[in-house]
């Protein structure tokens, strides 16, 4: 038997907690009077700069849940030197992504060749109806302004830093 | 009572009205401060976290919110159940809280009643609620409900046992059943000649006092000796097929009823509603004086807030036992050790 | 005959259909009481139909499958990516562990290993799934209990461990973060700092619960003796991970089935066994397990050596044919993944070893004769998650 009974040091850490939320204040976060700042990778919510997509379609493809709505034609654009042929480019109409069905992974944001997507911590933004999750490229090209700048790696590390084009 | 108090004549039906109405009060805003205080903010602090803060300030309009929530909702029967049992079952267990206010003296004169066997009645009717938890256990047509209302029924009853010969020592140092001559032999006498703070049997009976308030915390069905309600397993046992008003009237007797165990408590060990003899000397009033009737129900209220304490701390911190351990630990180390006080006290009476 | 009465005379032919799949035998003795599928006990949607004399068991049956999602059909439609993303919620309390057995998997068949950097954050972060995984369950074998306060520090102090995870990988609870051929980014900077601070508040909480739970005589009468394992009878149930160990088997696949794949053999650790087998000894293997992962971690962010997170892989991934199976010691126990690829882009057929569908096969025999509260501190001490029983 221990000097002091496990049931008396039991109330004694009760105790203490009681003490230290009382001084030194809860663990919890009093949202939303109070926010606390998810990490600068914190997956909230995707964000398009629309300059860089060509609609090469591969993020949509590669969505486990086929969240990504794209569409998207071609034109022909001004040649890059004068004399030279006029050169299709692909012009995108639509990019949608439907909130209620995304899972977060993150897939469509890697394999963009293009670094046309970015996750950003933003994640209030929830309505009311389900519907009203799916997004469009107007609302996307929005929230790149809440993409926070890439943070340099830890040391021993052999990756380079990307840009967030602003 | 009150015709002493403000020195007035008042007819019977006036008295009774005005003891009924301080009879609601004295259970109702007691029950109300410590479902705040314990189950709202005490545990959260216990929890890390702050507990209700958004319904009036730092969260202390949660009960009223409760209270409207609760009223609102659907009175719902179950089908298969017995519907006047079921009904009938929240208000045998709220009878007996009443039932036992009625016997706590609030002050010298500010008492509902001063009956000679004061603690006798508080003792008797304290053993009525086992009806109503049977009652709501049966009735519910539930297997958890029929559990938990099996369990209550065996852990009330052994633990009715060590709460009475708990209560013997007292009477047997007291001298008395009557409640009032309880505090007043614990104002009065002296241990060993020093009388400053009188004689609380919290030191001269401390295992008494342990042993009623384990049992306080049986009766109550609080962890750990909570297998009827038993959370995890039988999801509030008894109560789980209670909803809105009916649950509400279980939720404030579970409170209510701890209350005035702690009153019962507070008086037959703490000396009720009198201070220690050196701070009514300080004052220059007597100890029974008239202002004690008004300043006996705060003391009384401050004592019953530090036992409720020590009854919430330890329900939010131990896990719960085992109905068969639960029972061996009643009638096999409780009933035997307060019987053995009793022995003691008796010898040591007659001793000194 | 009006439409509510028509669904309810259903609703009462499938109820009575359910009984009779689970073969209910006419009430000769003893009341049928369903534990679950909703019930505060059952971490998640299991039913457990236990027929009752009194308060003691004469028979219990698990019921599972309320929370099938079809994992296995999902993976034969879907890329090796998109299946690491899925596989992430099968044991969600500790997910990265979910994803390595099956990336060490698809390794094996491409014949690719990965750098040495992308092992050591790989078995990082396996490791913090552990503690995340096991601190919850520290708290929540007191809850079951009922002693409402540690699991409240349970959460509290694994907020740290998902806060480190959230800050390398993006996601609290899903890293999805392992990659065929290394891990898929480095790390921040300052991680390496943080974590070892965090992991010493889970120290705290490890001697918190000590003084807490582990030495309350209360705890100690209700898990003393109960739901006691033999060790051979376990085995050939197929118990593994932290419920063999606490009945005396030393075997743990960290140590004796170290994959190249995990940088395990690169630190110092032991393995905690006890020879009691009941649910006091699964609980305290448990926490020494914590206290040793915490140790795992330090000693692997001192060691991390410098270079290339990833392989070189192609970018579209197609994995050539064969077959591998590969099993890792998880959080629940051990877990398994195998994989069969025809050279396709997506595999052909993977079928998932759970830890916690084998730790309840023990739970008929063992649930037989014990008391209903018993039934409800065995059920916590076995420690299942429903998604890994489902998947």
């Amino acid at each position: 038997m221990p000097l002091v009974p496990g049931v008396v040091s039991g109330l004694g850490v009760t105790f203490k907690e009681i003490v230290k939320t009382v001084t030194k204040g809860a663990e919890t976060v009093q949202y939303p009077h109070e926010k606390e700042d998810p990490a600068p990778r914190a997956r909230g919510v995707i964000a398009l700069h629309e300059e860089n997509c060509t609609a090469c379609m591969l993020c949509s493809r590669e969505c486990p849940d086929w969240c990504i709505y794209i569409e998207g034609h071609k034109e022909l654009a001004p040649p890059r030197r004068a004399g030279g042929k006029p050169r299709q480019v692909n012009k995108l109409d639509r990019f949608d992504i439907d909130y209620g069905l995304c899972m977060y992974c993150g897939i469509c944001v890697e394999v963009c060749p293009f670094e046309a997507l970015f996750w950003s911590p933003e994640y209030e933004y929830s309505e009311p109806k389900i519907a009203d999750l799916l997004h469009d490229k107007t609302r996307l090209g929005q929230w790149m302004e809440t993409v926070p700048d890439f943070e340099p790696y830890e040391g021993g590390a052999e990756v380079k830093i990307k840009k967030v084009p602003r | 009572m009150i015709s002493m108090l403000l020195a007035a004549e008042f007819a019977w039906w006036q008295t009774t009205a005005f003891k009924l109405v301080m009879a609601i009060v004295a259970v109702l805003i007691p029950a109300g401060t410590t479902v705040y205080l314990y189950l709202f903010k005490m545990v959260s602090f216990m929890q890390s976290r702050l507990g209700p803060m958004e319904a009036g300030p730092y969260g202390s309009m949660q009960l009223l919110a409760e209270l409207g929530k609760n009223l609102q909702k659907e009175d719902i029967f179950p089908l298969k159940a017995d519907r006047a049992v079921f009904a009938l079952a929240p208000y045998v267990v709220l009878m007996s809280t009443f039932l036992l206010a009625v016997v706590i003296p609030f002050g010298p004169d500010a008492a509902f009643t001063n009956i000679d066997v004061g603690v006798y009645l508080a003792l008797a009717v304290s053993s009525v609620s086992v009806i109503g938890i049977l009652m709501a256990g049966w009735a519910s047509a539930s297997k958890y409900s029929l559990l938990g209302g099996l369990r209550a029924a065996g852990q009330l009853i052994a633990y009715e046992l060590p709460l009475i010969l708990a209560v013997v020592g007292v009477v047997i140092q007291a001298g008395t059943l009557n409640l009032q001559g309880i505090i007043a032999a614990q104002n009065q006498q002296e241990i060993f000649g020093w009388g400053a703070i009188g004689n609380p049997y919290i030191l001269t009976q401390f295992v008494g006092f342990m042993i009623f308030m384990i049992a306080v915390q049986a009766e109550l069905t609080q962890v750990p000796f909570d297998m009827p309600i038993a959370e995890s397993e039988l999801v509030s046992g008894y109560m789980t097929e209670y909803s809105g008003f009916r649950f509400l009237m279980f939720f404030i007797g579970e409170f209510a009823t701890a209350n005035i165990f702690a009153f019962l408590a507070s008086v037959l060990f703490l000396g009720g509603w009198s201070v220690p003899p050196f701070v009514t000397d300080l004052l220059g009033i007597a100890w029974d004086s008239n202002w004690m009737n008004f300043i006996g129900p705060l003391v009384m209220l401050t004592k019953m807030l530090l036992l409720t304490f020590i009854i919430y701390w330890v329900r939010f911190t131990y896990p719960r036992f085992r109905e068969d351990q639960l029972q061996k630990f009643a009638w096999k180390f409780l009933i035997p050790l307060s019987l053995l006080n009793i022995f003691a006290t008796g010898v040591l009476k007659v001793v000194f | 005959m009006t439409a509510i009465s028509d669904r309810r005379q259903l609703a009462y032919i499938a109820a009575q259909a359910a009984d009779a799949r689970v073969n209910v035998e006419l009430e000769a003795e003893g009341m049928t009481l369903n534990i679950g599928p909703q019930h505060p006990a059952t971490h998640g949607t299991l039913r457990i139909v236990a027929r009752l004399d009194g308060e003691q068991v004469i028979e219990a049956d698990p019921v599972m499958g309320y929370m099938h999602r079809g994992y296995e059909k999902l993976a034969e439609v879907r890329t090796y990516p998109q299946v690491t993303t899925l596989i992430n919620r099968i044991d969600w309390l500790g997910s990265f562990a979910n994803e390595v057995p099956f990336i060490l998997a698809a390794e094996q068949l491409m014949d690719i290993e990965a750098p040495p950097r992308a092992r050591h954050i790989r078995t990082i972060l396996f490791e913090l799934a552990r503690i995340a995984n096991v601190t919850l369950f520290l708290g929540d074998m007191g809850v079951q209990l009922g002693a409402v306060t540690p699991i409240f520090y349970a959460f509290r102090d694994r907020e740290h461990i998902l806060n480190q995870i959230e800050s390398a990988t993006g996601g609290r609870f899903h890293p999805n973060f392992d990659r065929i051929g290394g891990v898929k980014d480095d790390l921040p900077a300052g991680w390496l700092a943080e974590t070892k601070q965090s992991l010493g508040e889970i120290r705290k909480f490890c001697d918190q619960m000590e003084d807490l739970i582990l030495g309350n005589e209360i705890f100690q009468a209700r898990t003393r003796g109960i739901g006691v394992i033999p060790a051979d009878v376990g085995l050939s149930y197929g118990l593994s991970g932290a419920n063999i160990r606490s009945s005396g088997v030393d075997w743990d696949l960290r140590r004796d089935g170290a994959h190249p794949g995990l940088a395990y053999n690169d630190v110092e650790w032991r393995v905690w066994t006890h020879p009691d087998g009941d649910s006091f000894a699964r609980y305290w293997v448990r926490l020494q397990e914590v206290r040793e992962s915490c140790l795992i971690v330090e000693q692997l962010l001192d060691s991390m050596p410098s270079g290339p997170i990833m392989a070189k892989v192609p970018r579209i991934i197609k994995v050539p044919e064969g077959e591998a199976y590969v099993e890792t010691e998880n959080p629940l126990g051990v877990m398994g993944y195998y994989v069969v690829s025809q050279g396709g882009l997506e595999p052909f057929r993977v079928k998932i070893r759970s830890a916690s569908f084998s730790n309840m096969s023990i739970s008929p025999w063992l649930l037989k004769g014990t008391y209903v509260p018993d039934v409800i501190t065995i059920l916590a001490s076995l420690y299942f998650i429903l998604g890994d029983i489902d998947r």
